[in-house]
């Protein structure tokens, strides 16, 4: 279960990027995200995993405080979140196996990586995520010589090394075509599904939300604006999210 | 367009303006540097300009083995008294001979010199022996003389103004190469010196690089900004790094004193090069497990760093060994390889260079494990410990650091300076630290972090601009100063200069390396450790390369000339031959530095070219 009760960011140069937001996640749930681009969804979903202090507010993750954990215990929260980004975040110029085995940091003693050394465990674990996401056979590659919507599947990957409870997927689709679109957030609803991992993806279009979300949260300059499962998006309530001027599409 | 264009009184007089102002500065720049032209069209410059020319053109690389035929012939100056022809021995008309007519006469008198029998096509000087100082040759100006194909040759010679009754001589010596041709001693210099100025700048190049990728993390604004320390942490850390200096110092002394007696066997020596390595690594192991999934019970981790520091005795003692090994394999090297005798030396170079790093590395070692076990020991402290005991925390921490780090300051300028007044090198700055760090303590919160990172970074800028803005040529006069002319002081200017520049050049990149990846590795879970080296690094791989190649362009065309200034390498040779007016022997060098520079370049590109 995960609480987030009247988070407030504000960025240093005075940009208020959410505001009073609160709302509660279960576990194993698929929760959409969605809003116009600068509502704050990054900023949001960064909350989470503390990439960004929220500046006031509380986030309880199975009833840990995550706004006032040390940086050891954040060593130890982040490792059970997974994180999938909108640009794929991927080291372009390491193998596609060891930008997998990244997601095996926060497991592996330090000293060890400063030799560059992952456990032999972890290594065999990483080829059967590859497996998993159906690209095995680029292991060896250069992360760059992959296309879009291989890259994603390893960042899909590198979460799963992290055997995450949780997975934020920022925009996980929105620099891949449609095709694409879906057989990624297959991927996801496949690990949301069978591992029961709880999902927090923000999206963009909302045919994607009505096919792989049970609940949504709509954001709208930093507050949110929508509550409840997909169905309930009726047209006004649409122009509440998106403007006066949006229309629907698809 | 047509707009802009329009003429206008004011436009054409701001023209004039300007011209005039430049008109004015190019004058004062003309006469505060001095340029003369009518200098460069004068007699003399343009004769020891063609002389200097025609001498580099023939650089002194190769040369002939030289046969001389020197005959001498009588001659009186002035006749003597009597008149008549002089009486000497009759010339062998088998031999080369000369033949003086007349053979006497007064100075100033131009006599003629005819030479049978020599060897076909040689040539050199006539020259005139004086009676009273047989020793002297006197040179005769315009006086080489060639001889054709018979051997024969005529010259005509003004008498010098040598008088004496004795029996005097002019002495042809014609010379004639012979053999193949060989390299000159000028060349077999060069090249050595080329040799030492190639390895200069090599070993400028590693040593910079070395220290500059480090320092270029720390300098990195992007790295450094986000570090945050509580006040309890900065203090232990404060603490900890001086007291884990001298603790690791003192390990190695002991170490080394425990273990003199068993060192000097050879045997013993051999064994435990042998073994350490494997306890080590063993001992690393089993003290650093590989994954870290649950936090193990404090009794194991105490066992884990008593083992830790068994470890690290073992690795001082096996590095100590193995210096030891080293120096003897060395030694025994260099009696019997001959020409090779340098490997040997180099090996006992390199066990001399252990000796002297093993008191460091541990110093640093132990500085850095126990600064870090203490910060670790105070950011716990200042997150669990009810707010007050942090208070009271920071502030005897706080005065304690500040107290220790000004201590040391004076402590150092005592030993600079020799002043011998502990009262102001030593108690004074204690206090005034002790009452820095309480200032400190008292205006922060007691669980408040302070921007660590943000002080490093702005103090490392500032050492890289400040130390980046002097030449590397006058950071070598100074090393001169410090450690003597020759080679050394070259490196430490250069290895200086490399580090301050590629430091700041590295620096740039890790700042432009893209976020993306960096968040993505942190978000896992990694720490600071592990996303610089999975995050940054394999991003910063290629222009560090590049910089590294650009820095060795730079540093072999700076050791050429780093000898100018008493730094090694073939600028000494160049400047002395310069000063000597030998240009031939410059132009070797000269002719050296053109074909490295432009071979090092070519080279460096390609590498550049091929693996970024
Ligand atoms: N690092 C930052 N510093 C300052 N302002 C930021 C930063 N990141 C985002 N913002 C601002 O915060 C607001 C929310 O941004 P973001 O969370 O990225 O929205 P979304 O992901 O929905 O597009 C925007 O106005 C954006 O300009
Ligand atoms: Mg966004």
């Amino acid at each position: 279960m995960l609480q987030i009760k009247n988070l407030t960011k504000v960025y240093e140069g005075g940009v208020q990027a959410l505001t009073d937001v609160s709302f509660e996640v279960p576990e194993g749930q698929f929760l959409a995200v969605i809003g116009l681009s600068g509502s704050g969804k990054s900023t949001l979903l960064r909350c989470i995993n503390r990439l960004v202090d929220p500046t006031s507010g509380q986030i309880l993750w199975n009833g840990e405080d995550i706004t006032a954990a040390t940086p050891d215990e954040m060593r130890r929260i982040r490792r059970r979140i997974g994180m999938v980004f909108q640009h794929f975040n991927l080291v372009h110029r390491s193998k596609v196996i060891t930008n997998v085995l990244a997601g095996r940091l926060g497991y592996t003693n330090p000293a060890w990586s400063l030799m560059n050394r992952f456990p032999k465990e972890d290594v065999d674990k990483a080829i059967q995520q590859l497996e998993r996401v159906g690209i095995a056979d680029k292991a060896e590659n250069r992360a760059d010589e992959l296309s879009g919507g291989q890259q994603q599947r390893v960042g899909i990957a590198r979460a799963l090394m992290q055997d995450p409870q949780m997975i934020l997927a920022d925009e996980p689709v929105a620099s891949l075509d449609p095709v694409l679109a879906h057989s990624i957030m297959k991927h996801l609803e496949e690990i949301n599904k069978t591992d029961k991992v709880t999902v927090l993806c923000s999206l963009h279009f909302l045919d994607l939300v009505h096919r792989y979300a049970d609940r949504v949260i709509a954001l709208n300059e930093g507050r949110v604006v929508f509550e409840g499962s997909p169905k309930e998006i009726d047209d006004k309530k649409f122009k509440d999210i998106y403007g006066r001027d949006a229309e629907r599409v698809g | 367009m047509q707009k802009n264009n329009k003429p206008s009184i004011l436009k054409s007089l701001r023209l004039g303006a300007i011209v005039l102002l430049v008109m004015v500065v190019l004058a004062y720049g003309f006469e505060i540097t001095q340029v003369d032209l009518t200098e460069l069209r004068s007699e003399t410059r343009i004769n020891s300009l063609v002389r200097v020319t025609r001498a580099l053109a023939r650089p002194e690389l190769i040369e002939y083995d030289q046969q001389e035929e020197i005959i001498n012939a009588p001659i009186h100056v002035p006749c003597p008294v009597g008149g008549g022809q002089v009486k000497g021995e009759v010339p062998n008309t088998q031999q080369p001979y000369l033949v003086l007519t007349p053979s006497c006469g007064n100075p100033g008198d131009t006599i003629q010199v005819e030479g049978y029998n020599f060897s076909p096509n040689t040539e050199g000087p006539l020259r005139f022996i004086p009676g009273n100082d047989p020793g002297n040759t006197v040179s005769l100006g315009r006086d080489i003389v060639e001889t054709d194909q018979t051997g024969h040759f005529i010259a005509n010679l003004v008498l010098p103004d040598r008088l004496s009754d004795d029996n005097q001589y002019i002495r042809a010596t014609l010379r004639r190469n012979v053999g193949s041709p060989h390299l000159t001693q000028t060349a077999k210099d060069t090249w050595d010196k080329i040799v030492e100025t190639v390895f200069l700048a090599l070993l400028a190049t590693i040593a910079g690089t070395i220290f500059a990728v480090p320092l270029s993390f720390l300098a990195a604004r992007n790295l450094m900004k986000p570090v945050r320390n509580s006040v309890t942490n900065i203090a232990l850390t404060v603490i900890g790094w001086p007291v884990g200096m001298a603790i690791g110092y003192l390990a190695v002394q002991f170490v080394s004193n425990v273990t003199a007696p068993i060192a000097a066997n050879l045997a013993v020596i051999i064994a435990s090069v042998v073994v350490t390595p494997f306890i080590v690594v063993y001992g690393v192991r089993w003290a650093l497990p590989e994954r870290d999934i649950r936090t193990p019970p404090l009794w194991l981790r105490l066992v884990r760093g008593v083992v830790m520091i068994l470890v690290v005795l073992a690795s001082i003692f096996g590095l100590l060994q193995l210096a030891a090994l080293v120096a003897n394999i060395g030694n025994a090297l260099s009696g019997v390889l001959g020409p090779f005798a340098f490997l040997g030396n180099f090996l006992f170079q390199i066990s001399e260079i252990l000796r002297v790093l093993t008191p460091a590395l541990g110093a640093l070692a132990a500085g850095g494990a126990l600064g870090s076990f203490f910060g670790g020991i105070g950011q716990r402290s200042s997150e669990r410990l009810p707010v007050t005991t942090v208070k009271i925390l920071n502030l005897l921490l706080m005065s304690v650091a500040g107290a220790l780090v000004l201590g040391l300051l004076g402590a150092l300028v005592e030993w600079l300076y020799q002043i011998d007044r502990p009262l102001y090198t030593l108690w004074i700055p204690m206090a005034v630290g002790g009452g820095l760090g309480l200032f400190l303590a008292i205006t922060t919160k007691a669980r408040d972090t302070l921007p660590t990172g943000m002080v490093i970074y702005t103090i490392t800028r500032t050492l890289l601009n400040g130390l980046r803005s002097i030449e590397a040529l006058v950071m070598a006069i100074v090393f001169v100063i410090a450690v003597g002319i020759g080679p050394f002081a070259g490196v430490l200017a250069l290895g200086l200069h490399t580090i301050v520049s590629l430091g700041k050049l590295y620096s740039e990149q890790v700042e432009s390396i893209m976020p993306g990846p960096l968040e993505a590795i942190e978000a896992t879970g990694a720490n600071r450790l592990q996303t610089i080296i999975y995050g940054v690094v394999p991003q910063i791989v290629p222009p560090y390369i590049s910089y590294t190649m650009y820095r060795w362009d730079i540093n072999v065309r700076m050791s050429t000339i780093i000898g100018f200034v008493g730094g090694g390498g073939i600028g000494f040779l160049l400047q002395q031959n310069i000063n000597l007016l030998n240009y031939r022997a410059a132009s070797a060098q000269m002719l050296a530095i053109a074909v490295v520079v432009a071979s090092m370049d070519y080279i460096s590109s390609m590498l550049r070219e091929r693996y970024v």
